[in-house]
Order: structure tokens, then C-alpha cells, then sequence
């Protein structure tokens, strides 16, 4: 069974906030809520499936639904960090295709920047950790994670730290369209290499920012999505995977794209060379461009030349990525930038864009995310959706 | 140096000998008896073929660096965190210590040191060979 033509993108709704001093993480997740359904054109009683991950509060969807006053008969409380949001997209077209629900919810908040969170900090992800004694006592932390994967991608393949930072020049060319994006100033290649070393190789503006707000979607069903008054979004594939360490048989420069892209476009009966848009988790650069070799847009070890010279930036690159500015310069709500992915990719394929950076016949989409950690273990998923 | 102050592991049942061993100034690693393969960090059950028949074994203690990274910002002392891959084949998280940061590279040969943890045991980090 696939859930190819299943399930449709009928909502999704981006939260302005940057900086939410003065609001709880539960209200940001209902504002989002609220956004995503009146985007869509539904309301909540229409809603019978729920699902959230780490970063709502309290006992997760126990409480949510709660606190949003939803009757829902699919619960999923999936948590692969970041890339969470979209396993939940992959995961409420399941739903849907067996019938268990009919309209699914999803939803993320979080204030890590009120919070005064910092990538270079520890991050606790619970008790009983088996791997934790192995690490924490080494500081391990989200920046010197991924630079431990730049560093070796470097050693490996000679991709250079000019060449990471044209993704941040290239979502800098986006944000400055992006009226809420956080950094709208447009930067060069010397900008990035000016800017502090955070962790070798990793300077300051290859690192994305830490921003309050959130973001929520709304995946239907055929008959429900083609009754609504919007643009179809068609889901087409999906795939999601884990990879870690391997028992200590390392393979740093390879995420688990490799695993959950080939899934998806298996799925979608699609290749790269069909993807007009894509939105790439991009925690940091390197994510990016580990990501986009793994997808197959590029040979492993490639990346570096193919992300080059403006070939990320719409509307004179190959292949235009994160068109709001991404993680790098737009947003990161709760240190989880999966989400966002998803939304801009659905802002594409309904010409919903900035038209500064709309992709021109944007008929087929995919969003990429990575969670948890790229250095030490991390969730992957990938999602391809085509304009209907 | 390490000036920084270095947290004290979680020991549990499963990892307890690991940490007393290191306090000893033993490294020790598990390898499975079914599969013959090492691994770490340690499990009860070997992450290869799920046998249970792993056991600990005294580690070279010499290895080389297969990535690091020197964390610079936003700490009282820059570190460096690296994976240094031991003679017995896999690779460990570490700290590179007692030398110059900035000379690090990877492929460089190193050798395991231990150093104290703040309210626990010690913890096995490596230095130029």
C-alpha cells in the first residue's frame, strides 16, 4: 500500500512571531493551529486526528488536545526532533488512507529564544539516555556536532568553507523578500568567512538562528481537500529513517537522506532532475549540502560545487532552496525547522511565494529534514508533493 | 589542558565496569563472541547480531583522529570535541587534550589519557601519541 495520492496539504500557516516574550508555548501552538485551519478553511471540529512531537508541552497530545478543546480519534506523538513535522505528514496520510482520520492536525511552538537556548550549550533530551555517558562528559553540543561533519566532509571530498557559505548567501538573497525573516540583510561569501569561528569549521553564519514561534498544517483527505477553496497539494511519497553511530562504525558524511529520500522517490515514481523546489533542513550549511548529495541532486562529494556561484538562489539557479530564508536567516521555532520546510514547500507549489522568489510552474516540490543531531545520531524525512 | 568542567557519566549496571575499569586507567571495549565484532559505545546485547554473548576486552588505547572540532564560542575555554577510531576498528566521541588545539588534524595519531569528572569517574580522553 502507498500513500501516493492519498492525502492532500489543505492548511498550513507560519506563526510571525520571532520573539514571543509574553505568550506560553501552549498558546503559540493553538495560534498556529487557528492559523493553519482558517488557511485551509476548515474549523476544529473538523479535526480527527492530531499529532505533535518533543516540543509540546506537558504529556504531548494528551495535553494538547486538551488545552485545544479537540474530540480526535488518531493520536501521534512521533519525535524525531526537527524533522518530526514532516514523519508527521508521511504518517497522517497513513491515517487518512486507512481511514482512521479524515482532517489531521500538526502542530509546533517554542520560545528557545526567550528561553535564552544556545546552540552551544548541551541540550538534554532525557533520563536513561544509553548514549549519553559516552558524550556528555565531552561536550557535545548542536554546533561542534555538525562541525565534526563539515570538518570530515572537508577532509574527504575537499569541499571548502567558500563553498558552504554560498547557501548562506543564497538564503540571505531570499530573506531580504522575507518581511518577517530575522536576518533580511543579503551577505557574501566574505561575510560568511568574516564571521566568527563558532566551531571549526563552522563560522557564526553558517550556524541558523534561534527564534521563538512555530507553525502548523493540515493534511485531508481526497474528498475533503477538492471541496476546499484552495490550490491542491497532492502528497506523493515519503520516506523516514534513523542513523547513528553504527556501534561505532562511523559513516559521518552520509545522513539518513540516503535512506528516506531513496523511500520517497520510490514512492512518488519521481526522480531529482523532476524537483522544481526544494526545502532543505538547514540547521546549519553543511546540513544543506550533506542532504542534497544524499537526495541524489548531486554525486556524494559534489555538493560543495553544485551549492556554489548562486546555484541555490531562485530565479537564476539550478535548483532554488528554502525560499523564505530557511533556518539560516528566516526562522528555527523551537530548535525544530522541520516544519517550516514543509509550509514553504507548499507556498510554492500554490504560487503562494514571495513573487520575488516564487519558482515559475512549480509543479513538484520535496522537503528534506534532519533532527537530533547529524554529528551523533539523527532522524531523517523526506516528503514530495506536486501542484494538482 | 582541560580547564573545563567535565560532567560526570551517568554509570549504570550495563556501563558500570566501563567506568571502574577507567578509574583503573583501562580503556575497555566490548566485543561480541557470536560475530566477533567490537562496538561502542558498550551495549549488553551487540548492536550487530543482538547476540548476548558480548564481553569486555582491554583496549590498545591508541588510535587516530577520524574528525574533531575546536568549540570557540560561547564557552569560558575553547575544546575539542573529535571521534578518534581505536586500533580495534571503531570509532569513540572524545576530547583531543594536552596540546595545541589549533595543530590538531584529523588522521593524527593519538593516545588515551584519562581525566577527572566533576562528582564522578573519570573519562577516557586521548593526546598526541
Amino acid at each position: 500500500m502507498s500513500i501516493k495520492g492519498k492525502a492532500y496539504l489543505v492548511g498550513a500557516f507560519e506563526h510571525p512571531t520571532r520573539k514571543a516574550e509574553n505568550k506560553s508555548v501552549a498558546q503559540l501552538h493553538a495560534e498556529v493551529a487557528k492559523g493553519a485551519l482558517e488557511d485551509a478553511g476548515l474549523t476544529k471540529q473538523d479535526v480527527d486526528g492530531y499529532f505533535c512531537a518533543g516540543d509540546a508541552p506537558g504529556l504531548g497530545p494528551l495535553s494538547m488536545v486538551d488545552y485545544l478543546g479537540l474530540k480526535v480519534r488518531h493520536l501521534d506523538s512521533t519525535d524525531t526532533g526537527g524533522t518530526s513535522y514532516l514523519i508527521h505528514v508521511a504518517h497522517a496520510a497513513q491515517a487518512i488512507a486507512l481511514g482512521k482520520c479524515n482532517v489531521a492536525l500538526i502542530t509546533l511552538a517554542g520560545r528557545p529564544r526567550s528561553e535564552g537556548h544556545s546552540g552551544t550549550q548541551p541540550r538534554v533530551w532525557g533520563a536513561n539516555m544509553p548514549d549519553a555517558p559516552f558524550e556528555a562528559p565531552y561536550g557535545v553540543v548542536t554546533t561542534n556536532s555538525y562541525a565534526m561533519v563539515a570538518m570530515r566532509h572537508m577532509h574527504e571530498f575537499g569541499t571548502t568553507s567558500e563553498q558552504l557559505a554560498w547557501i548562506k548567501v543564497a538564503a540571505s538573497h531570499h530573506a531580504q523578500h522575507n518581511p518577517n525573516a530575522m536576518l533580511r540583510e543579503v551577505v557574501t561569501v566574505k561575510d560568511v568567512l568574516d564571521s566568527p569561528m563558532v566551531a571549526d569549521p563552522l563560522h557564526r553564519m553558517d550556524c541558523c538562528v534561534v527564534s521563538d514561534g512555530g507553525g502548523a498544517l493540515i493534511v485531508a483527505k481526497p474528498e475533503i481537500a477538492k471541496k476546499l477553496k484552495r490550490p491542491l497539494v497532492r502528497l506523493l511519497g515519503a520516506g523516514e529513517s534513523g542513523k547513528g553511530q553504527a556501534g561505532g562504525k562511523l559513516t559521518l558524511t552520509t545522513s539518513g537522506a540516503a535512506w528516506s529520500g531513496a523511500a520517497a522517490f520510490a514512492e512518488a515514481g519521481v526522480k531529482p532532475a523532476d524537483v522544481k523546489y526544494v526545502s532543505i533542513y538547514d540547521s546549519f550549511t553543511i546540513t544543506v549540502l550533506v542532504q542534497l548529495e544524499d537526495l541524489g541532486f548531486c554525486k556524494k562529494g559534489e555538493g560543495g560545487k553544485f551549492v556554489a556561484d548562486g546555484n541555490l538562489i531562485s530565479g537564476s539557479g539550478r535548483l532554488p532552496f528554502n525560499t523564505d530564508g530557511g533556518g539560516l536567516c528566516n526562522n528555527h521555532p523551537a530548535n525544530r525547522g522541520g516544519m517550516t520546510k514543509v509550509i514553504e514547500a507548499v507556498r510554492q507549489l500554490r504560487g503562494e511565494a514571495h513573487p520575488k522568489v516564487q519558482v515559475k510552474n512549480c509543479g513538484l516540490a520535496l522537503a528534506q529534514g534532519t533532527g537530533g543531531q547529524l554529528g551523533t545520531r539523527h532522524g531523517s524525512a523526506t516528503l514530495i508533493m506536486e501542484r494538482e | 589542558m582541560t580547564d573545563r568542567k567535565i560532567p560526570a557519566p551517568s554509570v549504570s549496571p550495563e556501563n558500570k565496569a566501563f567506568f571502574d575499569a577507567a578509574a583503573q586507567g583501562k580503556l575497555l571495549i566490548k566485543k561480541c563472541n557470536s560475530c566477533n565484532e567490537y562496538h561502542h559505545y558498550p551495549r549488553s546485547l551487540c548492536p550487530f547480531c543482538f547476540s548476548d554473548k558480548t564481553e569486555w576486552r582491554d583496549a590498545k588505547g591508541t588510535g587516530t583522529i577520524y574528525t574533531y572540532s575546536v568549540l570557540r564560542r560561547g564557552v569560558p575555554v575553547p575544546y575539542c570535541i573529535a571521534y578518534v577510531t581505536l586500533e580495534e576498528g571503531v570509532s569513540m566521541l572524545t576530547n583531543i587534550v594536552d596540546c595545541d588545539l589549533d595543530k590538531v588534524r584529523i588522521g593524527q595519531k593519538v593516545t588515551v589519557t584519562f581525566k577527572p569528572t566533576d562528582g564522578g569517574p573519570p573519562v577516557p580522553m586521548f593526546k598526541p601519541a
